[in-house]
């Protein structure tokens, strides 16, 4: 027996669908063994909230009445660049930009990084103004050539996150073996393996739970940052090619996505900007993914379980920054991680993570419940992601 | 009587210096040791009432400033934002005295407890939300 997502819908529709999030199906398929869970489960809700760097949003800002072309002048939003290299309105700001004058790491490091682009996006998000200077060439259809003004997201005609990368399926945890404290984008790592930081919701993270990308594609309905939206492309560094276990879990970091969203729907509740001491500014973000149930084989990928998960150890003191020494110093079980030690050279390292499993599960029960009330329905993905399974079949 | 809070700053020289017994029995203050971090050969810090009169508590301030340690009125105390923390438990292999602690069993809730904290500062370095803040006591 199998089930089409078109399937899914109509019972999601009729309010019949039986949705358990990731943690839930795991105790469903330990209880009634796969064949009988089968027959039960339609949907698997999965969630991580997490720094996700690569991420940005786009802005249509709305025209004065004497017009002007930002597009190949300035703007800056409370003195964060963003980029200005398109039409005369749009502009882009990245989450990691930082205003000029910031110290960064020169005033003897760590840096602060109190202030970048992930704060502005956070501003706008939670309905707040900021002050906007731009300036134009000018241009017989352009004439204006200076523009300061507070705008909110009301005073512009489109906003949208787009992520180039986001939801790594899989991360290193980082480690420090050398003799002095490291800053990094895996925070402060204590020297002589005086911790291990991981960024991973393990078996809540949406594509741990569908390792060989056969239903999450180009075009799959998400969410994130608190409103729906969509896969729009693979992300960045994706990389399907890496050693799996049986299960089909990557043991390195594998896929990723691309993803785009409405800015004007989102919540700070689920969307955060930080502030890494020593390496800048980024966004955390929610990111929940509904899996359809549609075989058992589907089935046992989405019952993955920490314990048959696995994450590289890696050194950020050296092989990381420099290519040079053990590319990888050990594998540990997300669930090794997650009991708050983990053993690495004859040395218990306490763990720490930056995806929060907190907000995982909330982030997972969240689309649970939008899915029960109808507000959430499964989508087709359009293509595959480079490498899923069936992809061949597909193409050909 | 008076009772003062402070912070003592232990310079690494000074960290094997038998302190509070000299402000007992050569200033006959009373020492409440209310929070201590003290490793040898390192910066320590120790969170202390001293009690007794005006006399007595300037001539042991003036002994603890002759050796070295930088005395600081408390006023502030560390604080954890709930509403900003997202657990994410960053900040736990970074705080020395399990001050923050994670309920890894079920709710994977993060939870604070001042008693145990040596304002160590760690922890604010490392939450990239924030969460940790020094405030007014
Ligand atoms: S690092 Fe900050 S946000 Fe994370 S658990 Fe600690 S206090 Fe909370
Ligand atoms: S200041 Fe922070 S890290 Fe240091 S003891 Fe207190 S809670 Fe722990």
């Amino acid at each position: 027996m199998t089930r089409t997502i078109q399937q899914i819908n109509e019972r999601i529709r009729s309010g019949s669908a039986v949705v358990l999030t990731a943690e839930e199906v795991i105790d469903a398929v330990k209880q009634d063994g796969i064949k009988t869970a089968f027959k039960k489960v339609d949907v698997v809700t999965t969630g991580t909230f997490s720094p996700m760097c690569s991420s940005g949003a786009f802005f249509n800002i709305r025209q004065s009445k004497e017009k002007m072309k930002i597009g190949g002048g300035f703007a800056t939003l409370n003195h964060v660049p963003a980029y200005a290299g398109l039409a005369a309105a749009d502009i882009y700001l990245g989450a990691t930009a930082l205003p000029d004058g910031d110290p960064r790491n020169g005033n003897g490091r760590p840096g602060k990084f109190r202030y970048g682009g992930a704060h502005v996006i956070e501003a706008l998000v939670a309905g707040r103004k900021v002050t906007l200077r731009a300036g134009g060439y000018g241009t017989d259809c352009y004439p204006r050539r200076e523009r300061v003004q507070e705008i909110g997201l009301e005073d512009t005609n489109d906003a949208f996150l787009f992520n180039p990368r986001n939801g790594y399926q899989n991360y290193n945890v980082a480690v420090n073996p050398s003799d002095k404290p490291i800053y990094t984008y895996m925070g402060k790592l204590k020297p002589k393996l005086g911790n291990a930081n991981y960024c991973s919701a393990g078996q809540l993270s949406p594509l741990f739970k569908d390792p060989y990308y056969r239903t999450i594609g180009i075009g799959t309905r998400v969410f994130l940052g608190g409103a729906l939206g969509y896969v729009a492309w693979s992300g960045t560094q994706h990389n399907a090619a890496v050693p799996r276990r049986k299960n089909g879990a990557p043991v390195r970091p594998a896929g990723t996505l691309a993803l785009v969203g409405d800015l004007k729907q989102m919540d700070p509740r689920w969307l955060r900007a930080v502030s890494f001491a020593g390496y800048g500014v980024t966004l955390s973000l929610a990111l929940g993914v509904p899996i359809p149930i549609l075989d058992e084989e589907m089935l046992r990928f989405a019952a993955v379980t920490d314990e048959e998960i696995v994450a590289p150890v890696v050194d950020y003191s050296r092989f990381y920054p420099t290519g040079e020494g053990e590319p990888v110093l050990g594998e540990v079980s997300y669930a090794e991680l997650k009991s708050g030690r983990i053993r690495l050279k004859g040395k218990t390292v306490p763990t720490g993570s930056f995806s929060s499993y907190a907000k995982a599960r909330e982030v997972a029960r969240h689309v649970k419940a939008l899915i029960e009330s109808k507000a959430f329905l499964l989508t087709e993905a359009q293509a595959p992601l480079p490498g899923a399974r069936g992809e061949q079949e597909v193409r050909s | 009587m008076k009772q003062v809070r402070t912070v003592l700053f232990f310079p690494p020289e000074s960290v094997e210096e038998p302190v509070t017994y000299h402000l007992i029995s050569d200033h006959g203050l009373r020492v409440n040791i209310l929070r201590a971090r003290i490793d040898p050969g390192k910066q320590g810090r120790m969170v202390v009432d001293l009690e007794g009169d005006d006399s007595q508590l300037a001539a042991g301030l003036n002994y603890l400033e002759r050796i070295g340690v930088e005395v600081k009125p408390l006023t502030t105390e560390i604080r954890h934002m709930e509403e900003t923390c997202t657990a994410c438990t960053a900040c736990i292999p970074h705080c020395p005295t399990g001050a923050l602690s994670v309920d890894r069993d079920d709710s994977w809730a993060v939870a604070f407890e001042p008693e145990k904290c040596i304002l160590c500062l760690s922890c604010m370095e490392v939450c990239i939300y924030g969460a940790m803040v020094l405030g007014e006591e």
